[in-house]
């Protein structure tokens, strides 16, 4: 199985395509997460402040969180007038995604910020919108991680099933594996994925603690 | 226009009929979800109550869920597929295999969630291990255990279109048939009824949990925060 593995990547072609592959890869899932998170903090600031909004916003996320994703990277080409392959299905689908299951966190974690902290801000000066950047976004950031750490996982896993489709990625290496009857291919895939889902969970990890400087204080 | 080719699509009856039509795929796809996580439950509700039961291994088995969540299923299902060469056997272990986590998850952070001064006074009233585990801890865990089988369900529900890709029927048929036949119309459709039934199954066991949960324990809207951090998946602690 090892030798296979080698023999495999002994290849200097089949290096150059797993490395293009992870780059597709990486491309295709954090992309969205990083798009999704710009469209769902807006989205989550408005939600907590208005309560009428708030029923509309969670619906439509559950909606198009419960639809599942090799069904939206086929009905976006119907949607968005795109090729059937292209990358921009999946890049859309899993904005969409993200941006589905980051706004709820983002309510929570908003209305979490204790009362007194808001209203001493407010007291010292802060218009509402420095407010927000400056205070309550910050005090977010701990429950936001968890569901940015979600997405991130779930966005790598998903767009290995784009390969289904033929849209690009490490998925393609389980394809492959299997047309060709190989393991080496699909063993290499799925130790590629995650490995990148375990770096990337780190990387958010580290990313709260740097930004949250006070968690670390008690 | 592509709204109406789909519409078209569906209007004919005999893509409703037959071997292959809608009506048999979606059979077929509500058989292989019902299986996986059917077996799945059997085997992560015990283990979750289990270990909740008597906080011990908590950190082993979280970690061990949130690993599993990691693998791709489309990569396990080729991969079980080249080595048992069964189509059943591989679809089936990936399928458990991504339905275990949440249902696991689920449990364990049902009966962690039972207050402990709770457990505490039914151990003072002189309940035995087992009496506190069936009478106070999995009433008070349904709420978070069936909220893991409804996202193992939903989960299950998106994913068994792979089946198709070893050759099994279900709603993937629809999808991949349709792109070797470069029939768009056809795959439109058949990723509808993918979502619509996700949608409908999601509503069903909403309102099953609403049936089944004991009225004292209820979830408050304060507490899906608290489960949604039980819930979901963390590679790593901290």
């Amino acid at each position: 199985m090892l030798g296979d593995i080698g023999g495999y990547l002994s290849s200097p072609s089949n290096r150059g395509k797993v490395l293009e592959l992870l780059g597709q890869h990486l491309v295709l899932a954090l992309l969205p997460l990083l798009i999704g998170l710009v469209v769902a903090v807006p989205l989550g600031w408005a939600a907590h402040r208005r309560r009428w909004l708030r029923a509309a916003v969670f619906g439509s996320a559950t909606v198009v969180y419960t639809v599942p994703a090799l069904a939206l990277f086929v009905i976006m080409p119907g949607l968005l007038g795109t090729r059937i392959l292209d990358q921009a299905n999946v890049l859309v689908a899993l904005t969409l995604y993200t941006g589905a299951l980051l706004v709820r966190p983002v309510v929570d974690a908003l209305d979490a910020v204790p009362g007194p902290v808001v209203a001493a801000a407010t007291a010292m000066g802060y218009q509402p919108a420095r407010r927000f950047a400056a205070v309550e976004l910050p005090m977010a950031i701990p429950v936001l991680t968890v569901g940015v750490r979600v997405a991130s996982v779930s966005n790598i896993s998903l767009v290995s099933v784009g390969a289904l489709i033929g849209t690009g990625g490490l998925g393609q290496l389980f394809t492959e594996g299997f047309q060709t009857r190989y393991l080496a291919p699909i063993v290499i895939g799925i130790v590629l994925i995650v490995w990148l889902a375990l770096v990337m969970d780190l990387l958010l990890v580290g990313l709260r603690r740097v930004t949250t400087p006070w968690t670390r204080a008690a | 226009m592509i709204f109406s080719q789909v519409l078209a699509w569906f209007a004919d009856p005999a893509h409703w009929r037959g071997p292959d039509g809608v009506g048999t795929r979606i059979v077929e796809h509500l058989y292989y979800t019902a299986v996986a996580v059917l077996i799945a439950s059997a085997i992560a509700v015990p283990v979750g109550l289990l270990v909740g039961h008597t906080a011990r291994g908590g950190v082993v088995l979280v970690g061990s869920a949130n690993a599993m969540r990691a693998l791709p299923t489309l990569g396990l299902l080729t991969f079980l597929f080249l080595l048992l060469r069964s189509q059943a056997a591989a679809t089936l272990v990936a399928l458990v295999v991504l339905a275990v986590p949440p249902v696991l998850a689920g449990s364990y952070a049902g009966v962690r969630s039972v207050e402990s001064g709770v457990v505490d006074a039914a151990r003072g009233m002189g309940m035995t291990s087992a009496q506190r585990l069936w009478q106070v801890e999995l009433p008070g865990a349904v709420g978070l255990l069936l909220g893991g089988v409804r996202s193992a369900v939903l989960q299950v529900v998106a994913t068994t279109t792979v089946a198709a890709y070893v050759g099994l029927g279900g709603l993937g048929r629809l999808l991949l048939d349709g792109l070797n036949s470069a029939d768009y119309p056809q795959m439109a459709a058949g990723a509808l009824v993918i979502a619509v039934l996700a949608l409908l199954l999601d509503l069903l066991l909403a309102g099953v949990a609403r049936l089944v949960v004991p009225k004292g324990c209820r979830l408050s809207r304060q507490s899906d925060l608290g489960r949604m951090a039980a819930a979901q998946p963390r590679l790593i602690g901290g």
